[in-house]
């Protein structure tokens, strides 16, 4: 331990190698890309807030006063927008994916350095025409983008947001092939499949996802794009085309990337649970296996979206069937973790308490996405805010939960510094209490039949809709916390040596931050993932060995 | 910058690989998983040319009647020999002879601008037919079904061959970023990976072709004969 930490001072690492604008911005290091991607997709986290803020302001009162109806309607497509395609996707996969995966197998770097600079740029540019259709007017159409509105009727900024969508989607197929061939091609040696930690398997699953289901996605906005601009009539019922052509090949992709922004975020939750149980994950073979087990049968699911659009019964009983199957991976990781828990010795540093709580709220989500998944109820409650709390359970609770968990837990490894632990947890329990205040009311009034979309609802459904708000509040400054104390502690933190919390995995077997090339010695590994037993073990210290 | 053969691997090898062998499987793999992008990519309009021509086969049929065959197989002719010639570059960028490299990539470029300038032939009958979409489009009809539906396979038509002769004309910018390297002597019989990955890509753009032209060519030929 005292070696490691005297080699930290004495060495240089990726972010003092080199000083100035230039060496950021042409870096093919995949540590400092992770760090543009980080701080590009927080500036649109808090954008999309700001739009979620108005869209609660507007339904603190039944009537529709603060923002006309029109007004209203972009800023519900923008906040969809902003948080999907520049938040949610990116967030796990191109930051920590981009971070994690080459130390997390002993890589130098990423298979294709250049290739990821370029996908950060190409993400910059994608984001450059979304925030020009924002500020020239937005867009109305819903993130969906469903046909015949977005081609023949809406007035506002289709083609503009629809190219910026389209351009951000190569940024995320580059992303997830070069994890793809990272993982196959560069990892260490000793480093076999079965001893790679769940965080690659499930950025692994999610980079599948990524590569065969963005394309779709991209030709589909083509579509849209050359119909809206030459009306061809593909998706335009008067000229004879099928505006549910457009749905089927929308959801294709974007039933999947809902995977896409969950699975990397139950990899992070493997990897904390395990640390902070001082334990190997329960079924490791069983967890890593229902992340492909998801990926697959996730773009099986697609029409469960479509079941009130005019699909055959018969095929809504099919999807319904196969929108069952999804359930079952998802359980077994709950159970899972569940059992790591179990004779752990458990302690509840700030990572932890984001674990339990991604655990309560995405189970929440994920059971509310089975009661929508049977076509009678969904038949119920479809496009009321039964669905909108349900979403937000699985993207909220679950993937902003993990992302906030996977900042706290690999910060010390970035920066070289602690975060202050009592505002971190205090953040943690304002972020828990006040996301539960702002949805769960919503599953209520969405039984009651409240609709989403609309600007104003009946007097009756003000109680909970006060409700909801207030915990937006209470959830804003629970977000805005860590922005503080982060900042904060890169100049006052704490020095973190190589493995605050003596986690397994090769990335902590380095100095923090780590050096340009992660490993002084490219390691061989000769263990099993969560060695838990071994780092505690009083004589054996394999973790800090390496560091030295 | 010319270098000795000898030196050309260890110039070229990059600091994250061990050696140049898992630095060619690394791309290779990576280009394969590029080319299962573009095949979900093409795979979105040939789903719906799919469902469209079950729906509408009348019409189908009527559009594919007003296809020049003749260019479509002389094009399907001329991409077929630029695969070969393609796959001959690579043959001799493997050898080390970069005088037949060369030459192999330059007529694999004329035969490309030969398919794209045969392609806007086409194009352009189809413009002075009223056969592209949009508010000029104008069909005599005759037969069961709606000449609307006819300017849907038009849609789908420009939709598949456009991004088609898009796909070419990227292959043709790389080629020439191949040609230009191979004569200030890049490639070497060590190492010569970018050769064969832009003649996978190459081969790819070939091979969605050799689908679209019996599937917007030749629709039920033999009907009207």
């Amino acid at each position: 331990m005292e070696t490691a930490s005297h080699s930290t001072d004495a060495k240089t690492n990726y972010l003092n190698a080199d000083y100035g604008i230039k060496s950021w911005l042409l870096t093919t290091d995949h540590k400092r890309i992770a760090l543009l991607y980080l701080g590009s997709i927080t500036v649109f986290f808090f954008l999309g807030g700001f739009f979620a803020m108005l869209i609660r302001l507007e339904l603190l009162t039944p009537a529709g006063d603060l923002v006309l109806a029109d007004t209203y309607n972009k800023l519900f497509t923008m906040h969809g927008i902003v948080m999907i395609f520049l938040f949610l996707i990116p967030s796990v996969p191109a930051v920590f994916g981009n971070f994690l995966v080459p130390m997390m197998i002993g890589a130098k770097d990423l298979a294709f350095p250049r290739l990821n600079l370029a996908s950060w740029y190409i993400f910059i540019t994608g984001a450059g025409f979304i925030l020009y259709a924002i500020l020239t007017g937005g867009v109305d159409t819903g993130w969906t983008f469903y046909t015949p509105y977005s081609t023949t009727y809406s007035n506002s900024n289709v083609i503009t947001a629809a190219l910026g969508v389209f351009i951000t989607g190569f940024s995320s197929i580059f992303t997830g092939l070069n994890i793809i061939v990272t993982v196959h091609r560069m990892r260490a040696p000793g480093l076999t499949w079965r001893r790679l930690p769940l965080f690659i398997w499930a950025n692994y699953a999610a980079s599948v996802i990524m590569v065969l289901g963005t394309p779709v996605l991209a030709i589909t906005i083509v579509l849209v794009a050359l119909e809206r601009l030459f009306h061809l009539g593909i998706f335009d019922a008067r000229l004879g085309g099928d505006p549910l052509l457009f749905q089927h090949l929308f959801w294709f992709y974007s039933h999947p990337a809902v995977y896409i922004m969950i699975l990397p975020g139950m990899g992070v939750i493997s990897e904390v649970i395990a640390c902070f149980s001082r334990k190997r994950v329960f079924g490791y073979d069983f967890i890593a296996m229902s992340s492909i087990a998801i990926a697959v049968l996730g773009f099986l699911v697609w029409a469960h979206h479509m079941y009130v659009a005019g699909i055959s019964t018969y095929a809504a009983l099919i999807f319904s069937m196969l929108s069952f199957f999804v359930a079952i991976p998802s359980a077994v990781k709950v159970f899972n973790w569940t059992a790591t828990l179990y004779k752990g010795s458990i302690t509840f540093e700030t990572p932890m308490l984001y674990v339990f709580a991604f655990i309560g709220l995405f189970t929440i989500g994920g059971l509310t996405g089975v009661f929508l998944a049977a076509v009678g109820i969904d038949l119920h409650v479809t496009d009321t805010y039964f669905v909108v709390a349900h979403f937000h359970y699985v993207m909220v609770g679950g993937m902003v939960t993990a992302f906030m968990c996977a900042l706290h837990f690999w910060w010390p490894k970035m920066t070289g510094k602690m975060y202050p632990e009592g505002f971190s947890k205090l953040s943690a329990v304002l972020v828990f209490v006040g996301f539960n205040l702002t949805f769960f009311p919503q599953f209520l009034l969405g039984y009651m039949g409240m609709p989403r979309r609309y600007h104003a609802y009946p007097v009756e459904f003000q109680v909970l809709n006060v409700l909801s708000t207030a915990g937006a509040s209470i959830l804003a400054a629970g977000f805005l916390m860590p922005m503080i104390y982060f900042v904060w502690s890169l100049q006052y933190g704490k020095d973190a040596g190589p493995s605050p919390y003596r986690a397994a995995g090769l990335e902590w077997m380095t100095a923090s931050p780590p050096p340009t090339f992660n490993f002084d010695e490219t390691p061989v590994v000769t263990w099993e993932a969560y060695n838990y037993d071994e780092i505690d073990a009083p004589d054996q210290h394999k973790g800090v060995e390496v560091a030295g | 910058m010319k270098l000795p053969d000898s030196e050309i691997a260890v110039h070229n090898l990059k600091h994250h690989f061990a050696d140049l062998e898992q630095q060619k499987a690394t791309s290779t793999f990576g280009m394969w998983l590029f080319l299962v992008t573009e095949i979900m990519f093409f795979g979105g309009m040939f789903a719906a040319y799919l469902i469209y021509r079950l729906s509408y086969y009348n019409a189908w049929v009527a559009g594919s009647q007003t296809m020049e065959i003749q260019l479509g197989a002389i094009n399907t002719a001329v991409l077929i020999c630029s695969s070969l010639t393609m796959v001959m570059a690579v043959h001799f960028a493997k050898l080390g002879n970069r005088k037949m490299t060369a030459i192999c990539l330059i007529l694999t470029l004329v035969l490309g601008f030969g398919f794209l300038g045969i392609k806007a032939v086409e194009y352009h009958g189809h413009w002075l037919h009223h056969e592209v979409p949009g508010p000029n489009f104008h069909f005599e009809h005759e037969g069961n079904y709606d000449p609307r539906q006819v300017s849907i396979f038009f849609s789908l038509y420009f939709a598949m061959t456009g991004m088609h002769a898009f796909h070419m004309i990227i292959g043709a910018g790389l080629l020439t970023w191949l040609l230009i390297a191979n004569a200030r002597g890049r490639f070497s019989p060590e190492y010569n990976s970018p050769v064969e990955m832009v003649g996978l890509y190459w081969h790819f753009v070939d091979l969605i072709w050799i689908y679209l032209f019996p599937l917007l060519y030749l629709i039920s030929h033999h009907h009207n004969g």
